[in-house]
């Protein structure tokens, strides 16, 4: 397949380790990978803070950049974060509607058909639960509020993660409960983003686990954050990562990025 | 019987005082549907009564687990939802005609029916009734819309004593609190504290009331049987109301609601006007969906339907209040009106990770939790930020549990981010707050892709900043909030977007990997595509 690879804004820019990592692994499965360089951000944060008419650039850009797909330029489009997937299927159309544009709003639910988040991908289009990963960690998995609630992944990403070679996949106890992020949610109401965060932990390390992982890296930069602050020895990946490296080729993040945790 | 107090001070000092075994959170205040504090104020208040936050999160935990439970026994629970959300929808498309149909039905069977627009007026209405019955005391079935209205702290400033029945709502009266909860009042108390405010208040508790659950509900059964049978007049709400046939509808699980609407002689019920349901057969989709969403109960103990008078049986004089109080104003919006949904369940605060955190007073409204949070700034008109309820929007990580839970599907997530849109709306054109600025400049870079890329030329920077440890632990204003509880990672040596050119220039990614590239699509142009 041809598949064109959206970033993220705090993929690109943050934690360059989850796209590398997904061009890793699609590249490695037989996929051509594109990156059209003009994409932005999906707008999410300005529509979850209440500020529409300034996400409506944002959308334009995006509707800009992608909309190749609708004349079979790609096969499909990826997004290594359910959370800018959901946001992509449901906000972008939203907001471009409530704001008077409803002709782009029918262009950015059409382009959100084509939109798949890394694990849907996978298991949906390609038919693959096992990618022939190994990873021989004790892995503990955050499902995250809108993979599971608004781009609806449901257990693709953890039948992902069972059927990788040595991995040690420990439960996360009450994991669909939210960190606490919630984008400015974590600044306008830190006290009690903080508080959800404490209990997030405390359910992380009753795992034991080495490694948090979940489709999305904003909710790994919260609890790895927190984990981080208390120096907690529990590191963060992102799914497309534990996926990337296989028993010949482990997968290694370049020194360039930074890590949280331990 | 309570005392009027707005003073939030008195809150936050009431808070630390604790040598009777219990404290009362939260005076009485002015205005029921909003008090006090902006919601952040509030909430880093009750954040630290940790006493509540444990008795909260063993209840949630329990209900949400039952509810679960009961929810996947459903094989037509989706469907479910779908019929409650188009009857709700129906019937608000109709409610002036189904209002009118209900009033019509209601005096046909001998009733009495009252139109008030505010709650004021729905106060007076009542006690005009009360009083003109000789009455000092009332008995009450536990109801929202009269906490809604401060009926009870208007009928004691007028010399009636009007007394909860529901056990709950009891406890929160008798220790002079707000409820915490919309379904279970006193959700935040635990037995001990139920005990030492018994002792403290209950003049007719026995001497030696232990804090076993038996021991205290037969306590409260004693206290409340005296109320039930000297009580001329009792006030009730009601879940639902049957247009086609004038009925009412209460669901409980203690009977002592149904002590009130059968034993004393004039009834008066007071329900908002978005109660309403066309038919029989509504009524029946809804009896299904309020108690598994609840209580996580398959049918609630005791279901009461009334409808007008019956000579010889049950109350001999009627009336019915129906209650506007801003709610015609949110059926207008045509987003904002899905509030007007709810059946009052409030499994949404039980699935909320906000609420379970800070608890229903944090709110500051006799609305808390996710539906609070878009009903209580509708209702008051509140959506900019002199009035604190403006706040309450916000007061969400929009994880959507609630949309999930909420058996009427009401979106309460899309309506929070469009009442936030209406906050930042009603403050534009002033002086530019800290988010006007960052959220103008932030749409500029991640609107265009070469701009994005700017920021590979300033990264580096902030990662000499960040020190040999590579990582933030101190940031300024206003990211402090962020960098008190948690650690920044130093932002990448080098953008995604840099290490994709990169590795298109050399034909291999500089972590080594053979690469196809990205094709020719966009690698001439930038565009994307071609």
């Amino acid at each position: 397949m041809r598949i064109a690879l959206f970033a993220t804004c705090i993929g690109d820019t943050m934690f360059p380790q989850a796209p590398m990592a997904t061009v890793h692994l699609l590249e490695r499965l037989g996929h051509e990978v594109v990156f059209p360089d003009s994409q932005g951000c999906c707008a999410q944060m300005h529509v979850n803070t209440g500020y529409f008419p300034e996400a409506i650039p944002l959308v334009k850009n995006h509707v800009k950049t992608f909309e190749p797909v609708l004349d079979g330029e790609w096969d499909a489009i990826v997004v290594p974060s359910g959370s800018c997937t959901g946001s992509l299927r449901h906000q972008q159309e939203m907001v471009a509607k409530a704001q008077g544009m409803p002709g782009m709003a029918r262009r950015a639910a059409l382009i959100a058909e084509h939109t798949f988040d890394l694990s849907e991908l996978l298991v949906d289009l390609m038919g693959i639960t096992d990618v022939g990963a190994y990873f021989p960690h004790r892995v503990t998995y955050h499902p995250t509020c809108h993979s599971l609630r608004i781009a609806r992944v449901g257990d693709k990403p953890r039948r992902l993660l069972q059927a990788v070679e040595a991995i040690d996949l420990v439960d996360l106890p009450e994991a669909e409960s939210c960190c606490g992020f919630g984008g400015t949610f974590s600044v306008k109401n830190h006290e009690t983003s903080s508080a959800m965060l404490t209990d997030k932990m405390a359910n992380v390390l009753s795992t034991k686990a080495e490694i948090l992982t979940a489709g999305d890296y904003s909710c790994l930069m919260h609890i790895a954050g927190g984990l981080s602050r208390a120096r907690a020895g529990v590191r963060a990946m992102h799914l497309a990562e534990i996926l990337a490296g296989t028993r010949d080729e482990p997968w290694e993040a370049p020194t360039t990025t930074t890590r949280l945790g331990a | 019987m309570t005392t009027m107090a707005t003073n939030d001070t008195t809150t936050s000092s009431t808070i630390t005082e604790g040598p009777r075994g219990w404290a009362p959170s939260v005076p009485t205040p002015e205005d029921p549907l909003k008090w006090g504090d902006n919601f952040p104020t509030a909430a880093a208040r009750t954040l630290r009564n940790t006493q509540m936050r444990r008795n909260l999160g063993h209840a949630t935990r329990t209900i949400r687990d039952k509810r679960a439970m009961r929810v996947a026994e459903m094989p037509d629970w989706e469907q479910l939802r779908l019929a409650g959300s188009a009857i709700k929808n129906r019937a608000m498309s109709h409610l002036p005609e189904l209002l009118e149909q209900m009033e019509a039905n209601v005096i046909a069977r001998g009733g009495h029916v009252h139109w008030a627009s505010t709650g004021e007026e729905a106060c007076r209405i009542a006690h005009s009734i009360a009083a003109l019955k000789g009455a000092t005391e009332v008995v009450k079935v536990k109801s929202m819309v009269s906490q809604e209205i401060g009926l009870n702290e208007y009928f004691a400033e007028r010399g009636i004593n009007a007394w909860e029945t529901d056990l709950a709502e009891m406890i929160v009266q008798l220790s002079e609190d707000m409820p915490s909860h919309i379904v279970v009042p006193a959700i935040h108390r635990n037995r001990s504290e139920v005990r030492a405010i018994f002792k403290a208040r209950m003049e007719d508790a026995p001497e030696d009331l232990s804090d076993e659950p038996p021991v205290l509900t037969a306590a409260a059964r004693a206290h409340l049987r005296k109320k039930f049978l000297s009580a001329k007049v009792a006030i009730s709400g009601a879940n639902m109301m049957i247009a086609e046939s004038g009925t009412l509808v209460v669901v409980e699980s203690e009977g002592n609601g149904r002590m009130c609407l059968t034993v004393p002689e004039t009834l008066v019920s007071i329900v908002g006007i978005e109660k309403i349901v066309p038919t029989y057969q509504d009524f029946e989709v809804i009896a299904q969906l309020l108690p598994r969403s609840a209580t996580g109960e398959r049918m609630n103990p005791y279901t009461s339907l009334w409808t007008g008078v019956t000579p010889g049986d049950g109350p001999q004089e009627f009336h019915l209040i129906l209650l506007d109080n801003g709610r015609s104003k949110v059926l207008a919006d045509p987003i904002g009106r899905q509030a007007l949904h709810c059946i009052r369940c409030g499994s949404c605060m039980n699935v909320c990770p906000v609420y379970e955190h800070v608890g229903g007073h944090a709110y500051q409204s006799v609305y808390p939790g996710p539906i609070g949070a878009i009903l209580t700034p509708q209702l008051r008109g509140a959506f900019d930020h002199h009035d604190p309820a403006a706040s309450l929007p916000f007061a969400s990580s929009l994880c959507n549990a609630c949309f999930d839970a909420c058996p009427m599907r009401i979106n309460i997530p899309d309506v929070l981010v469009e009442l936030r849109h209406r906050a930042v709306e009603a403050q534009r054109g002033g002086i530019p707050s800290f988010w006007d600025v960052a959220m103008k400049a932030a749409s500029v870079p991640m609107s265009k892709g070469s701009r994005m890329g700017m920021a590979g030329k300033v990264l580096p920077l902030a990662r000499v900043m960040a020190g040999p440890g590579q990582r933030f632990v101190n940031l300024p204003w206003p990211a402090t909030a962020w960098s008190a509880t948690r650690d920044v990672p130093a932002p990448p040596g080098q953008t995604f977007r840099a290490w994709m050119a990169e590795r298109d220039k050399t034909g291999s990614a500089p972590s080594g990997r053979g690469a196809s590239g990205r094709g020719g699509a966009c690698g001439c142009c930038g565009q994307g595509g071609k």
